[in-house]
């Protein structure tokens, strides 16, 4: 019985992990340009990795092999924004603009003068 | 010193989780390479607040927690407009300032951005960030400095700020 119900529970995780890495997917085919399809690919290796190493962590159980997953979700989660701080980093130091849908440059918003208070 | 140990503690929990095997022989193994790992990493001067951050250890699984709630929004909110057909996005960057006194604070909130889909940090120089958002609101919710604030706080509980040269042990 409890068997199943894990089942069942890690089942709904991985199919909830998939759903977000197939929306990056989409994302990555629908957005604009190179910055926006970032934001679709941060989709995939947060809470898409983070659900499939949930659902698997369900089917391990108290064993070495959670810890192993745990520890794996912590690697992605200090690389994987590094990763793409440096992708970033490199287009807009290669004078790549942000451009909006309809293909005009985006607008700059400053507010380093101070938090926002609104 | 410490910091050394905190290291050394680290590495053999890292090794037990990972290993598996509790032989004699593997932990011998085991116990030499954390001791040859924390002998060089001396030597080479690395461990440092920056590398070891244990003055950071009482509010960071607070701070993880609030961060994977606000991942998980944030990847609703981007999963609607990826799938909403008029597919409704707003590019805009952003000029940030942080509000963190060490470089490791101001690398932790510009992670923390880029982690939560929605917004990424283009560039860090000079204790500003450039962040490219989705959405406009997206980066209103930004710039009104929660997580700003979040970070300092975690970055202030302990050592103060470090000076250029680092902390020595």
């Amino acid at each position: 019985m409890i068997a199943t119900v894990l089942d069942a529970v890690s089942w709904l995780l991985l199919i909830a992990g998939s759903f977000f890495v197939i929306t990056g997917g989409i994302g990555l085919l629908r957005l604009p340009d190179v910055y926006s399809r970032m934001h679709a690919a941060g989709m995939t290796d947060t809470l898409g990795a983070g659900l499939f190493i949930a659902g698997m962590a369900v089917q391990g159980g108290f064993t070495l092999v959670t810890a192993k997953l745990l520890i794996i979700l912590v690697f992605i989660l200090f690389t994987s924004p590094t990763a793409t701080y440096a992708l970033a980093n490199a287009v807009w130091s290669g004078g790549v603009q942000p451009r909006r849908r309809d293909g005009t440059a985006c607008e700059t918003i400053d507010r380093s003068d101070g938090p926002l208070t609104s | 010193m410490l910091r050394v140990l905190s290291l050394a503690g680290g590495l053999v929990v890292i090794w037990l989780l990972l290993s598996g095997h509790y032989t004699p022989l593997i932990n011998t193994l085991g116990l030499v390479s954390v001791g040859v790992v924390v002998a060089i990493a001396v030597r080479m001067d690395v461990v440092d607040h920056e590398s070891v951050p244990i003055h950071m250890r009482g509010r960071f699984f607070g701070y993880w927690i609030w961060l994977g709630a606000e991942i998980v929004k944030a990847n609703i909110d981007v999963a609607k407009r990826v799938w909403s057909p008029s597919l409704p996005i707003s590019p805009t960057l952003f000029r940030l300032k942080t509000s963190q006194a060490g470089e490791l604070g101001q690398v932790i909130y510009a992670n923390s951005i880029t982690l939560t889909p929605g917004t990424v940090s283009v560039s860090l120089e000079d204790g500003e960030i450039l962040v490219h958002a989705i959405a406009r609101e997206v980066g209103d919710d930004l710039s009104a400095g929660e997580m700003d604030r979040r970070v300092t706080r975690l970055e202030v509980s302990g050592i103060p700020a470090p000076t250029p040269e680092g902390e020595r042990e």
